[in-house]
Protein backbone atom coordinates (compact mmCIF):
# COMPACT_ATOMS: atom_id res chain seq x y z
CA UNK A 1 0.00 0.00 0.00
CA UNK A 2 2.50 2.30 0.76
CA UNK A 3 4.80 1.64 -1.76
CA UNK A 4 2.04 1.87 -4.57
CA UNK A 5 1.29 5.08 -2.93
CA UNK A 6 4.98 6.44 -3.37
CA UNK A 7 5.16 5.44 -6.82
CA UNK A 8 2.09 7.16 -8.02
CA UNK A 9 3.60 10.18 -6.72
CA UNK A 10 6.29 9.82 -8.57
CA UNK A 11 4.95 9.09 -11.60
CA UNK A 12 2.47 12.27 -11.31
CA UNK A 13 5.44 14.41 -10.56
CA UNK A 14 7.42 13.22 -14.00
CA UNK A 15 3.84 13.63 -15.82
CA UNK A 16 3.91 17.47 -14.18
CA UNK A 17 7.52 18.06 -15.23
CA UNK A 18 6.59 16.36 -18.60
CA UNK A 19 3.45 18.50 -19.66
CA UNK A 20 5.09 21.65 -18.08
CA UNK A 21 6.25 23.09 -20.91
CA UNK A 22 8.53 25.71 -21.63
CA UNK A 23 7.64 28.66 -23.14
CA UNK A 24 9.67 29.20 -26.39
CA UNK A 25 12.00 32.47 -26.77
CA UNK A 26 10.29 33.25 -30.08
CA UNK A 27 6.21 32.85 -28.29
CA UNK A 28 6.75 35.01 -24.82
CA UNK A 29 4.06 37.02 -25.02
CA UNK A 30 5.41 40.62 -23.74
CA UNK A 31 2.27 43.12 -22.20
CA UNK A 32 4.51 46.86 -21.72
CA UNK A 33 7.65 45.05 -21.18
CA UNK A 34 6.08 42.47 -18.54
CA UNK A 35 5.38 39.07 -19.16
CA UNK A 36 2.82 37.14 -17.00
CA UNK A 37 3.53 33.23 -17.04
CA UNK A 38 6.36 31.81 -15.58
CA UNK A 39 8.64 30.65 -18.56
CA UNK A 40 9.26 27.22 -17.49
CA UNK A 41 5.72 26.50 -16.24
CA UNK A 42 7.52 25.94 -12.50
CA UNK A 43 8.59 28.40 -9.71
CA UNK A 44 11.84 29.89 -9.88
CA UNK A 45 14.53 28.84 -7.17
CA UNK A 46 16.23 32.25 -5.70
CA UNK A 47 19.25 30.00 -4.15
CA UNK A 48 19.82 29.16 -8.24
CA UNK A 49 18.91 32.56 -9.54
CA UNK A 50 21.60 33.95 -7.13
CA UNK A 51 24.34 31.85 -8.76
CA UNK A 52 23.33 32.96 -12.18
CA UNK A 53 23.61 36.73 -11.51
CA UNK A 54 27.14 35.79 -10.86
CA UNK A 55 28.32 33.23 -13.32
CA UNK A 56 27.94 32.15 -16.78
CA UNK A 57 26.19 33.66 -19.69
CA UNK A 58 23.86 35.49 -16.62
CA UNK A 59 26.67 37.38 -14.96
CA UNK A 60 24.59 40.66 -14.29
CA UNK A 61 26.95 41.84 -11.86
CA UNK A 62 29.28 42.85 -14.92
CA UNK A 63 26.82 45.49 -15.20
CA UNK A 64 24.68 45.66 -11.55
CA UNK A 65 25.52 46.25 -8.23
CA UNK A 66 23.49 43.97 -5.58
CA UNK A 67 24.61 44.69 -1.88
CA UNK A 68 23.03 41.40 -1.25
CA UNK A 69 25.82 39.71 -3.39
CA UNK A 70 28.46 42.16 -1.14
CA UNK A 71 30.86 38.55 -1.13
CA UNK A 72 31.83 38.86 -4.85
CA UNK A 73 34.39 41.09 -6.00
CA UNK A 74 33.77 43.50 -9.00
CA UNK A 75 30.69 44.47 -9.28
CA UNK A 76 29.72 46.37 -12.50
CA UNK A 77 28.41 50.05 -13.07
CA UNK A 78 26.94 50.16 -16.06
CA UNK A 79 23.25 49.45 -15.27
CA UNK A 80 21.54 50.58 -11.90
CA UNK A 81 22.17 48.62 -8.97
CA UNK A 82 19.46 45.94 -8.15
CA UNK A 83 19.47 47.37 -4.24
CA UNK A 84 15.22 47.36 -3.73
CA UNK A 85 14.53 46.06 -7.15
CA UNK A 86 11.46 44.56 -6.70
CA UNK A 87 10.33 47.45 -4.73
CA UNK A 88 10.25 49.06 -8.02
CA UNK A 89 8.75 46.59 -10.60
CA UNK A 90 6.28 43.56 -10.13
CA UNK A 91 7.47 39.56 -10.70
CA UNK A 92 5.94 40.38 -14.33
CA UNK A 93 7.74 43.64 -14.99
CA UNK A 94 11.21 41.73 -13.59
CA UNK A 95 10.60 38.28 -15.75
CA UNK A 96 9.71 40.63 -19.14
CA UNK A 97 12.93 42.87 -18.40
CA UNK A 98 15.22 39.82 -17.88
CA UNK A 99 13.64 37.97 -21.11
CA UNK A 100 14.61 40.46 -23.17
CA UNK A 101 15.16 43.94 -21.39
CA UNK A 102 15.11 46.16 -24.60
CA UNK A 103 11.22 46.12 -24.70
CA UNK A 104 11.19 47.94 -21.73
CA UNK A 105 13.87 49.86 -22.21
CA UNK A 106 14.72 50.29 -26.12
CA UNK A 107 18.10 50.62 -27.29
CA UNK A 108 18.97 49.37 -24.00
CA UNK A 109 22.32 48.21 -23.62
CA UNK A 110 21.46 45.14 -20.93
CA UNK A 111 21.63 41.94 -23.56
CA UNK A 112 18.30 40.01 -24.47
CA UNK A 113 18.69 36.92 -22.34
CA UNK A 114 15.37 35.17 -23.48
CA UNK A 115 15.53 35.73 -27.57
CA UNK A 116 17.40 33.38 -29.91
CA UNK A 117 16.39 35.41 -33.44
CA UNK A 118 17.89 39.09 -35.03
CA UNK A 119 21.03 38.45 -34.14
CA UNK A 120 24.10 40.26 -36.34
CA UNK A 121 27.44 38.12 -37.22
CA UNK A 122 26.04 35.33 -34.29
CA UNK A 123 28.70 33.88 -32.67
CA UNK A 124 29.22 30.06 -30.98
CA UNK A 125 29.76 31.49 -28.11
CA UNK A 126 32.98 33.22 -27.04
CA UNK A 127 35.11 31.25 -29.88
CA UNK A 128 34.75 34.45 -32.30
CA UNK A 129 34.26 31.59 -34.40
CA UNK A 130 30.80 31.76 -36.78
CA UNK A 131 27.46 30.20 -34.88
CA UNK A 132 26.79 28.00 -37.66
CA UNK A 133 23.19 26.09 -38.61
CA UNK A 134 22.37 24.50 -34.83
CA UNK A 135 19.77 25.19 -33.13
CA UNK A 136 20.59 29.11 -31.26
CA UNK A 137 19.99 28.60 -27.53
CA UNK A 138 18.74 31.70 -25.43
CA UNK A 139 21.52 33.41 -23.31
CA UNK A 140 19.40 31.67 -20.08
CA UNK A 141 16.91 28.89 -19.96
CA UNK A 142 13.69 28.95 -19.43
CA UNK A 143 14.04 27.58 -15.82
CA UNK A 144 17.02 29.99 -15.06
CA UNK A 145 15.31 33.18 -15.90
CA UNK A 146 12.78 32.30 -13.61
CA UNK A 147 15.47 31.52 -11.10
CA UNK A 148 17.23 34.78 -11.49
CA UNK A 149 13.45 36.81 -11.08
CA UNK A 150 12.92 34.42 -7.98
CA UNK A 151 16.01 35.85 -6.50
CA UNK A 152 15.46 39.82 -8.01
CA UNK A 153 12.09 39.27 -5.91
CA UNK A 154 14.02 38.91 -2.61
CA UNK A 155 15.82 42.28 -3.63
CA UNK A 156 13.19 44.51 -1.27
CA UNK A 157 14.69 47.66 0.58
CA UNK A 158 14.68 47.28 4.33
CA UNK B 1 25.32 64.85 -21.93
CA UNK B 2 22.47 63.67 -20.05
CA UNK B 3 24.25 60.20 -19.64
CA UNK B 4 27.29 61.47 -18.15
CA UNK B 5 25.27 63.65 -15.24
CA UNK B 6 23.68 60.30 -14.69
CA UNK B 7 27.39 58.21 -14.16
CA UNK B 8 28.68 60.90 -12.01
CA UNK B 9 25.77 60.45 -9.62
CA UNK B 10 26.17 56.52 -9.47
CA UNK B 11 29.98 57.28 -9.15
CA UNK B 12 29.17 59.65 -6.09
CA UNK B 13 26.27 57.34 -4.78
CA UNK B 14 29.14 54.40 -4.90
CA UNK B 15 31.79 56.26 -3.37
CA UNK B 16 29.99 56.69 -0.17
CA UNK B 17 28.64 53.13 -0.29
CA UNK B 18 32.16 51.29 -0.28
CA UNK B 19 35.19 53.76 -0.51
CA UNK B 20 37.15 54.32 -3.20
CA UNK B 21 36.36 53.47 -6.76
CA UNK B 22 37.15 53.86 -9.92
CA UNK B 23 35.28 56.56 -11.74
CA UNK B 24 36.38 58.96 -14.75
CA UNK B 25 39.90 59.40 -16.47
CA UNK B 26 42.06 60.68 -13.64
CA UNK B 27 44.01 63.78 -13.82
CA UNK B 28 47.64 62.89 -14.17
CA UNK B 29 49.77 63.56 -16.80
CA UNK B 30 51.94 61.36 -18.83
CA UNK B 31 55.56 62.00 -19.67
CA UNK B 32 58.15 59.38 -20.88
CA UNK B 33 61.91 59.23 -19.55
CA UNK B 34 61.03 62.83 -18.01
CA UNK B 35 61.24 64.00 -21.59
CA UNK B 36 58.58 63.39 -24.13
CA UNK B 37 55.52 65.22 -23.52
CA UNK B 38 52.20 62.72 -24.39
CA UNK B 39 48.68 64.33 -24.80
CA UNK B 40 46.37 62.10 -23.63
CA UNK B 41 43.03 64.43 -23.57
CA UNK B 42 42.23 66.67 -26.21
CA UNK B 43 38.97 68.53 -27.53
CA UNK B 44 37.39 65.76 -29.49
CA UNK B 45 37.85 66.18 -33.03
CA UNK B 46 34.55 67.55 -34.82
CA UNK B 47 33.53 64.61 -36.60
CA UNK B 48 32.25 62.81 -32.97
CA UNK B 49 28.58 64.26 -31.87
CA UNK B 50 29.17 62.44 -28.46
CA UNK B 51 31.71 62.96 -26.98
CA UNK B 52 33.17 66.65 -26.51
CA UNK B 53 36.59 65.32 -24.65
CA UNK B 54 39.04 62.36 -25.79
CA UNK B 55 41.26 60.14 -23.62
CA UNK B 56 44.08 58.15 -24.00
CA UNK B 57 43.04 54.63 -22.58
CA UNK B 58 46.74 55.59 -19.97
CA UNK B 59 44.17 57.65 -18.29
CA UNK B 60 41.92 54.82 -17.18
CA UNK B 61 44.28 52.67 -15.89
CA UNK B 62 45.95 52.36 -12.31
CA UNK B 63 48.76 54.41 -10.92
CA UNK B 64 51.13 51.30 -11.02
CA UNK B 65 50.15 50.15 -14.85
CA UNK B 66 50.77 54.01 -15.33
CA UNK B 67 54.09 53.80 -14.05
CA UNK B 68 54.97 51.35 -16.30
CA UNK B 69 54.78 53.24 -19.35
CA UNK B 70 56.82 55.84 -18.12
CA UNK B 71 60.05 55.14 -18.48
CA UNK B 72 61.43 52.67 -21.42
CA UNK B 73 63.67 50.96 -19.03
CA UNK B 74 60.76 49.37 -17.37
CA UNK B 75 58.34 49.26 -20.79
CA UNK B 76 58.50 45.55 -21.78
CA UNK B 77 56.85 46.86 -25.01
CA UNK B 78 60.39 48.36 -25.65
CA UNK B 79 61.95 44.62 -26.02
CA UNK B 80 59.99 44.45 -28.97
CA UNK B 81 61.50 47.67 -30.41
CA UNK B 82 64.76 46.17 -29.72
CA UNK B 83 63.87 43.31 -31.47
CA UNK B 84 62.71 45.28 -34.55
CA UNK B 85 65.71 47.40 -34.56
CA UNK B 86 67.71 44.20 -34.83
CA UNK B 87 64.97 42.58 -37.74
CA UNK B 88 65.21 46.57 -39.33
CA UNK B 89 68.88 46.24 -40.18
CA UNK B 90 68.77 42.70 -41.39
CA UNK B 91 69.07 41.65 -45.13
CA UNK B 92 66.61 39.43 -46.47
CA UNK B 93 64.89 38.36 -49.48
CA UNK B 94 65.31 37.72 -52.71
CA UNK B 95 66.78 41.56 -53.41
CA UNK B 96 69.36 41.04 -50.31
CA UNK B 97 67.69 44.17 -48.61
CA UNK B 98 67.09 45.67 -45.60
CA UNK B 99 64.38 48.23 -44.36
CA UNK B 100 68.37 50.39 -43.44
CA UNK B 101 68.73 49.53 -47.41
CA UNK B 102 65.94 51.89 -47.95
CA UNK B 103 65.20 54.10 -45.14
CA UNK B 104 67.82 54.22 -43.22
CA UNK B 105 67.98 54.81 -39.57
CA UNK B 106 64.37 54.10 -38.13
CA UNK B 107 63.55 57.84 -37.06
CA UNK B 108 63.05 58.63 -40.43
CA UNK B 109 59.50 57.14 -40.34
CA UNK B 110 59.20 59.56 -37.66
CA UNK B 111 55.73 61.03 -37.78
CA UNK B 112 54.13 58.14 -39.98
CA UNK B 113 52.17 56.41 -37.41
CA UNK B 114 50.36 59.50 -36.79
CA UNK B 115 48.61 59.65 -39.94
CA UNK B 116 48.07 55.55 -40.70
CA UNK B 117 45.66 54.29 -41.99
CA UNK B 118 46.32 56.35 -45.06
CA UNK B 119 44.54 56.31 -48.76
CA UNK B 120 47.04 54.73 -50.79
CA UNK B 121 47.12 55.85 -54.33
CA UNK B 122 48.92 53.03 -56.19
CA UNK B 123 46.61 50.54 -54.32
CA UNK B 124 43.76 52.94 -54.53
CA UNK B 125 42.49 51.79 -51.24
CA UNK B 126 43.14 52.66 -47.70
CA UNK B 127 46.32 50.44 -46.18
CA UNK B 128 47.51 50.43 -42.70
CA UNK B 129 51.13 50.47 -41.61
CA UNK B 130 51.00 45.99 -41.09
CA UNK B 131 50.25 46.23 -44.68
CA UNK B 132 52.87 49.01 -45.96
CA UNK B 133 55.84 46.81 -44.05
CA UNK B 134 54.53 43.95 -45.98
CA UNK B 135 54.25 45.56 -49.10
CA UNK B 136 58.27 47.04 -48.84
CA UNK B 137 58.73 43.01 -47.50
CA UNK B 138 57.30 41.42 -50.57
CA UNK B 139 57.70 44.07 -53.47
CA UNK B 140 61.08 45.59 -52.55
CA UNK B 141 62.97 43.22 -50.20
CA UNK B 142 61.59 39.84 -51.94
CA UNK B 143 60.81 38.63 -48.70
CA UNK B 144 58.10 36.48 -47.16
CA UNK B 145 55.03 38.45 -45.73
CA UNK B 146 54.99 38.25 -42.23
CA UNK B 147 51.79 37.08 -39.95
CA UNK B 148 49.32 40.56 -39.87
CA UNK B 149 49.07 39.98 -36.23
CA UNK B 150 52.16 38.03 -35.47
CA UNK B 151 55.32 38.71 -33.28
CA UNK B 152 57.40 40.32 -35.85
CA UNK B 153 55.11 42.13 -37.16
CA UNK B 154 53.94 43.89 -34.05
CA UNK B 155 57.87 44.34 -33.06
CA UNK B 156 58.10 46.08 -36.16
CA UNK B 157 54.80 48.13 -35.73
CA UNK B 158 55.99 49.10 -32.15
CA UNK B 159 59.23 50.40 -33.48
CA UNK B 160 57.69 52.70 -36.25
CA UNK B 161 55.17 54.03 -33.67
CA UNK B 162 58.01 54.69 -31.14
CA UNK B 163 59.79 57.24 -33.15
CA UNK B 164 56.79 59.38 -33.56
CA UNK B 165 55.75 59.28 -30.04
CA UNK B 166 54.59 62.74 -28.91
CA UNK B 167 53.13 63.90 -32.43
CA UNK B 168 49.36 63.90 -32.70
CA UNK B 169 47.49 61.34 -34.62
CA UNK B 170 45.95 62.87 -37.27
CA UNK B 171 44.48 60.51 -40.09
CA UNK B 172 43.00 61.83 -42.81
CA UNK B 173 39.12 61.05 -43.16
CA UNK B 174 37.65 62.89 -46.35
CA UNK B 175 38.65 62.29 -50.30
CA UNK B 176 39.65 59.24 -51.47
CA UNK B 177 38.96 57.79 -47.39
CA UNK B 178 36.45 58.88 -46.60
CA UNK B 179 34.16 55.90 -47.93
CA UNK B 180 35.96 53.33 -46.09
CA UNK B 181 35.84 56.06 -42.93
CA UNK B 182 31.81 55.90 -43.38
CA UNK B 183 32.09 51.96 -43.62
CA UNK B 184 34.44 51.49 -40.28
CA UNK B 185 31.87 54.58 -38.56
CA UNK B 186 28.88 52.19 -39.49
CA UNK B 187 30.77 49.15 -37.58
CA UNK B 188 31.57 51.36 -34.70
CA UNK B 189 27.84 51.84 -34.18
CA UNK B 190 26.46 48.08 -35.35
CA UNK B 191 25.29 46.19 -32.30
CA UNK B 192 26.94 42.79 -32.93
CA UNK B 193 26.27 38.98 -31.60
CA UNK B 194 24.67 37.48 -29.01
CA UNK B 195 25.25 39.98 -26.45
CA UNK B 196 24.11 42.57 -28.99
CA UNK B 197 26.75 45.31 -28.14
CA UNK B 198 28.11 47.42 -30.37
CA UNK B 199 31.97 49.94 -29.67
CA UNK B 200 29.89 52.50 -28.90
CA UNK B 201 27.80 51.10 -25.98
CA UNK B 202 31.24 50.54 -24.10
CA UNK B 203 33.61 52.86 -25.42
CA UNK B 204 31.03 55.91 -26.14
CA UNK B 205 28.04 55.38 -23.79
CA UNK B 206 29.78 53.26 -20.52
CA UNK B 207 33.62 54.71 -20.21
CA UNK B 208 34.81 55.56 -17.11
CA UNK B 209 32.55 53.15 -15.36
CA UNK B 210 33.36 49.30 -14.85
CA UNK B 211 32.27 46.39 -16.23
CA UNK B 212 33.29 43.87 -13.81
CA UNK B 213 36.74 43.96 -13.19
CA UNK B 214 37.40 46.29 -15.84
CA UNK B 215 37.43 50.08 -16.05
CA UNK B 216 36.35 51.06 -19.61
CA UNK B 217 38.32 53.72 -21.84
CA UNK B 218 37.26 55.20 -25.06
CA UNK B 219 39.04 52.21 -26.66
CA UNK B 220 41.30 54.66 -28.15
CA UNK B 221 44.27 53.21 -30.24
CA UNK B 222 47.15 55.96 -30.22
CA UNK B 223 48.66 54.10 -27.96
CA UNK B 224 48.92 50.56 -29.64
CA UNK B 225 50.89 48.19 -29.94
CA UNK B 226 49.84 47.53 -26.16
CA UNK B 227 51.85 45.78 -24.08
CA UNK B 228 49.07 44.40 -22.13
CA UNK B 229 50.09 43.02 -18.55
CA UNK B 230 46.95 40.00 -18.71
CA UNK B 231 49.29 38.60 -21.86
CA UNK B 232 52.71 39.80 -21.38
CA UNK B 233 53.06 40.31 -25.01
CA UNK B 234 52.59 43.39 -27.44
CA UNK B 235 49.03 43.15 -28.88
CA UNK B 236 48.49 44.35 -32.15
CA UNK B 237 45.13 47.36 -33.06
CA UNK B 238 43.39 44.35 -34.90
CA UNK B 239 44.63 41.48 -32.38
CA UNK B 240 42.71 43.97 -29.47
CA UNK B 241 39.21 44.37 -32.15
CA UNK B 242 38.88 40.73 -32.38
CA UNK B 243 39.02 40.29 -29.09
CA UNK B 244 36.22 42.82 -28.16
CA UNK B 245 33.78 41.52 -30.90
CA UNK B 246 34.02 38.07 -29.55
CA UNK B 247 33.26 39.16 -26.23
CA UNK B 248 30.21 40.28 -27.97
CA UNK B 249 29.58 36.58 -28.62
CA UNK B 250 30.07 37.33 -32.56
CA UNK B 251 31.99 36.05 -35.53
CA UNK B 252 34.49 38.24 -35.65
CA UNK B 253 36.20 39.85 -38.63
CA UNK B 254 39.84 38.80 -39.86
CA UNK B 255 42.80 40.30 -39.26
CA UNK B 256 44.00 42.71 -41.57
CA UNK B 257 39.98 42.32 -43.55
CA UNK B 258 38.71 45.02 -45.21
CA UNK B 259 36.41 45.70 -42.06
CA UNK B 260 39.21 45.95 -39.73
CA UNK B 261 40.68 48.02 -41.87
CA UNK B 262 37.60 50.67 -42.21
CA UNK B 263 37.30 50.23 -38.22
CA UNK B 264 40.96 51.16 -37.58
CA UNK B 265 40.41 54.21 -39.67
CA UNK B 266 37.45 55.28 -37.75
CA UNK B 267 38.72 54.50 -34.19
CA UNK B 268 41.89 56.09 -35.47
CA UNK B 269 40.13 59.27 -36.62
CA UNK B 270 38.35 59.74 -32.99
CA UNK B 271 42.16 59.77 -31.60
CA UNK B 272 43.13 62.85 -33.69
CA UNK B 273 44.56 64.90 -31.78
CA UNK B 274 46.09 62.45 -28.65
CA UNK B 275 49.96 61.61 -28.89
CA UNK B 276 51.15 58.53 -30.22
CA UNK B 277 51.97 56.75 -27.15
CA UNK B 278 53.24 52.79 -28.68
CA UNK B 279 54.22 51.11 -27.43
CA UNK B 280 51.98 51.53 -24.21
CA UNK B 281 51.54 49.76 -21.30
CA UNK B 282 48.02 48.21 -19.99
CA UNK B 283 46.19 45.51 -18.25
C1 LIG C 1 25.89 44.78 -20.42
C2 LIG C 1 25.19 45.33 -19.30
C3 LIG C 1 24.09 44.59 -18.55
C4 LIG C 1 23.99 43.26 -18.17
C5 LIG C 1 24.99 42.15 -18.44
C6 LIG C 1 22.77 43.15 -17.42
N1 LIG C 1 22.14 44.35 -17.37
FE1 LIG C 1 20.38 44.75 -16.36
N2 LIG C 1 20.43 46.68 -17.03
C7 LIG C 1 21.46 47.25 -17.76
C8 LIG C 1 21.14 48.66 -17.99
C9 LIG C 1 22.02 49.64 -18.77
C10 LIG C 1 19.88 48.89 -17.38
C11 LIG C 1 19.10 50.21 -17.33
C12 LIG C 1 17.95 50.17 -18.27
C13 LIG C 1 18.19 51.02 -19.48
O1 LIG C 1 18.87 50.56 -20.39
O2 LIG C 1 17.74 52.18 -19.50
C14 LIG C 1 19.48 47.65 -16.78
C15 LIG C 1 18.30 47.48 -16.03
C16 LIG C 1 17.98 46.35 -15.31
C17 LIG C 1 16.84 46.23 -14.41
C18 LIG C 1 15.89 47.37 -14.03
C19 LIG C 1 16.60 48.06 -12.87
C20 LIG C 1 15.90 49.25 -12.26
O3 LIG C 1 16.28 49.60 -11.15
O4 LIG C 1 15.04 49.85 -12.89
C21 LIG C 1 16.86 44.96 -13.90
C22 LIG C 1 15.90 44.34 -12.93
C23 LIG C 1 18.01 44.28 -14.49
N3 LIG C 1 18.67 45.15 -15.33
C24 LIG C 1 18.37 42.97 -14.21
C25 LIG C 1 19.44 42.30 -14.80
C26 LIG C 1 19.71 40.88 -14.61
C27 LIG C 1 18.94 39.98 -13.69
C28 LIG C 1 20.79 40.58 -15.41
C29 LIG C 1 21.44 39.24 -15.67
C30 LIG C 1 20.63 38.10 -15.93
C31 LIG C 1 21.22 41.83 -16.03
N4 LIG C 1 20.36 42.82 -15.65
C32 LIG C 1 22.32 41.93 -16.87
C33 LIG C 1 22.61 46.62 -18.19
C34 LIG C 1 22.90 45.26 -18.04
C1 LIG D 1 31.38 44.36 -23.86
C2 LIG D 1 32.16 45.57 -23.82
C3 LIG D 1 33.04 45.93 -24.99
C4 LIG D 1 32.73 46.07 -26.31
C5 LIG D 1 31.38 45.84 -26.98
C6 LIG D 1 33.92 46.51 -26.98
N1 LIG D 1 34.96 46.62 -26.10
FE1 LIG D 1 36.82 47.35 -26.47
N2 LIG D 1 37.37 47.00 -24.54
C7 LIG D 1 36.53 46.51 -23.55
C8 LIG D 1 37.26 46.40 -22.31
C9 LIG D 1 36.70 45.90 -20.98
C10 LIG D 1 38.58 46.85 -22.59
C11 LIG D 1 39.76 46.97 -21.60
C12 LIG D 1 39.65 48.25 -20.82
C13 LIG D 1 39.68 49.46 -21.71
O1 LIG D 1 40.73 49.90 -22.15
O2 LIG D 1 38.59 49.98 -22.03
C14 LIG D 1 38.60 47.24 -23.99
C15 LIG D 1 39.72 47.75 -24.65
C16 LIG D 1 39.73 48.21 -25.95
C17 LIG D 1 40.86 48.84 -26.59
C18 LIG D 1 42.23 49.09 -25.95
C19 LIG D 1 42.36 50.50 -25.47
C20 LIG D 1 43.72 50.80 -24.91
O3 LIG D 1 43.95 51.94 -24.48
O4 LIG D 1 44.58 49.92 -24.89
C21 LIG D 1 40.47 49.15 -27.86
C22 LIG D 1 41.30 49.82 -28.93
C23 LIG D 1 39.10 48.72 -28.01
N3 LIG D 1 38.68 48.16 -26.84
C24 LIG D 1 38.34 48.87 -29.16
C25 LIG D 1 37.04 48.34 -29.34
C26 LIG D 1 36.33 48.34 -30.60
C27 LIG D 1 36.84 48.97 -31.88
C28 LIG D 1 35.16 47.70 -30.39
C29 LIG D 1 34.10 47.29 -31.37
C30 LIG D 1 34.50 46.50 -32.48
C31 LIG D 1 35.10 47.36 -28.99
N4 LIG D 1 36.27 47.74 -28.39
C32 LIG D 1 34.02 46.74 -28.35
C33 LIG D 1 35.19 46.19 -23.69
C34 LIG D 1 34.47 46.26 -24.88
Amino acid sequence: MKHGLGLGVAAIFAATTAFAEAVEPTDVVFVDGAVEMSLSGQPGDPAAGAEVMNKGAGNCIACHEVSDLDHLPFQGEIGPALDGVADRWSVAELRGIVANAKIMFPESRMPSFYKTVGFIRLGDAYTGKAHGDGEVQPLLTAQQIEDVVAYLVTLKED
Amino acid sequence: MQLKAKTIGLVTTLSIACGPVWADPDTDQLTINGDITIITEAAAPSHMEYIDTIYSGWRFRSDETQAVQMDDFDNPGMLGVENALAAWDTEEGSEGKSCASCHGAAESLAGIRAVYPKWNEAKGMVTTLEMEVNNCRETRMGAEKWKYTGGDMTDMVALISSVSRGMPVNVAIDGPAQSTWEAGKELYYTRTGQLELSCANCHEDSYGLMIRADHLSQGQINGFPTYRLKNTKLNSVHARFKGCVRDTRAETFAPGSPEFIALELYVASRGNGLSVEGPSVRN
